[in-house]
C-alpha cells in the first residue's frame, strides 16, 4: 500500500483571489514581511499497487484526468509506502 | 424545438429553464437524467445552473464523467444545439467541449445581482435575434464565473469571434466597474468553433418575464429556435 499526496496549485499566471485574500489577511494581522500567498489543495490518497513507480505512475494519471485542471492548475505527487 | 435540460446531483436551475422554454416559449421540454446515454431525440440541449456534485475538487470536475456527457460530447459534434448556463458553462468547459476555465470570483464573493451584457456575436444560434451591441439585461448568480484562458486561446477567441457576451454598464461601455468577477477582457459568454456550443456565466431562464425583473433572456432561447428552422439538426 502507498499513500500519496497531491498537491494542486494555480498555474503562476493565474491570479488568485483566494490567495491575496489571504495575505491580505496576514499583513491586517501584522504579518508585514508575507509578499505573497498561494492558495492551493492538498489531496491524500491511500491505494493499493505493486510497487512506488507504479503508484506514482497512476496518482499521475488521476491528477492529470481529474485532480487538477491543466487550463489553470500544477501539480505536485509525493508517494510514501503507507 | 424539442429541448433537453440535464440534471445533475446538485443541478438547480433545471425547473427555471423548463419553465422558460415549456411554459413561457410553449416549447416541447423534457428532463434528461443524468445518467442517460442518449439524446437522439432532441434538438437543443440545456447544461443549467446549480452545483453539480456539490462542485466538489472543482465546479464541473465530477459531472464531466457523468455518462450523459458522453452523449452531450456527440451530439455538440453532429451540430446540436448545447446551451451551458453557469454551472453547465463550467462543465462544458471541463468536458474540453468550451476552452478556458472558470476562477473564483476576484471578489472572492458570491454575486447575485443584475448586469448588462453587450452581445459581442449575434451571429451565432442563440444570439441571432439580437443585434450586434444590443445590451441585454440578465441576472447573475456565482461565485466562481472568473473567466480565464491563456493569452494565445484568448486571442484565438477574439480572433474568430467567439466571444458572444460581454459585461457592459448599462450604455454597453464594457468597463472595469461593470466587471462583476474579474473576467478576462469581461468576457461572459463565449462559443465553440462552430458556434452550436456556447457557455454563459448569466441566467437567461431568470429574465424571460416582466413580472420577475426583466425578459431579455428570451431572445436567447428565441434565437435558438430560429437557429433550427434556418438549418435543420
Amino acid at each position: 500500500m502507498f499513500k500519496a499526496e497531491v498537491f494542486v496549485t494555480l498555474k503562476p499566471v493565474v491570479n488568485d483571489p483566494a490567495g491575496l485574500t489571504i495575505r491580505g489577511g496576514l499583513q491586517a494581522l501584522g504579518f508585514e514581511s508575507v509578499k505573497d500567498v498561494r492558495a492551493g489543495k492538498y489531496l491524500a490518497i491511500t491505494l493499493d499497487e505493486p510497487d512506488e513507480a507504479r503508484a506514482r505512475a497512476r496518482v499521475e494519471e488521476m491528477a492529470q484526468q481529474l485532480l487538477a485542471n491543466a487550463v489553470i492548475e500544477d501539480f505536485r505527487i509525493e508517494v510514501q509506502p503507507a | 424545438m424539442r429541448t433537453g435540460i440535464v440534471v445533475f446531483p446538485g443541478t438547480w436551475s433545471d425547473r427555471d429553464c423548463s419553465h422558460a422554454v415549456g411554459e413561457i416559449l410553449g416549447e416541447p421540454v423534457r428532463y434528461v437524467d443524468h445518467r442517460a446515454r442518449t439524446l437522439d431525440d432532441l434538438e437543443l440541449v440545456i447544461l443549467p445552473g446549480g452545483f453539480s456534485y456539490g462542485d466538489y475538487l472543482r465546479c464541473g470536475a465530477i459531472a464531466r464523467f457523468a455518462p450523459v456527457m458522453e452523449a452531450v460530447a456527440d451530439f455538440a459534434n453532429r451540430g446540436g444545439l448545447v446551451l451551458g448556463i453557469c454551472n453547465g458553462f463550467q462543465i462544458l468547459q471541463e468536458a474540453r467541449l468550451l476552452p478556458g476555465a472558470l476562477l473564483r470570483n476576484a471578489s472572492c464573493e458570491f454575486r447575485c445581482e443584475w448586469v448588462h451584457l453587450r452581445v459581442e456575436q449575434s451571429d451565432c444560434a442563440f444570439t441571432l435575434d439580437c443585434r450586434p451591441g444590443q445590451v441585454l439585461r440578465i441576472p447573475i448568480s456565482h461565485g466562481e464565473g472568473n473567466f480565464f484562458a491563456d493569452a494565445a486561446t484568448l486571442e484565438s477567441l477574439e480572433r474568430a469571434g467567439r466571444v458572444v457576451f460581454r459585461y457592459c454598464a448599462a450604455d454597453g461601455r464594457v468597463t472595469a466597474a461593470a466587471n462583476p468577477n474579474g473576467s478576462l477582457r469581461n468576457v461572459a459568454g463565449i462559443s465553440n468553433a462552430r458556434g452550436n456550443v456556447i457557455g454563459m456565466m448569466p441566467h437567461p431562464e431568470r429574465a424571460c418575464e416582466a413580472l420577475l425583473g426583466g425578459e431579455d433572456g428570451l431572445a436567447i432561447f428565441r434565437s435558438a429556435v430560429h437557429a433550427l428552422t434556418r438549418v435543420a439538426v
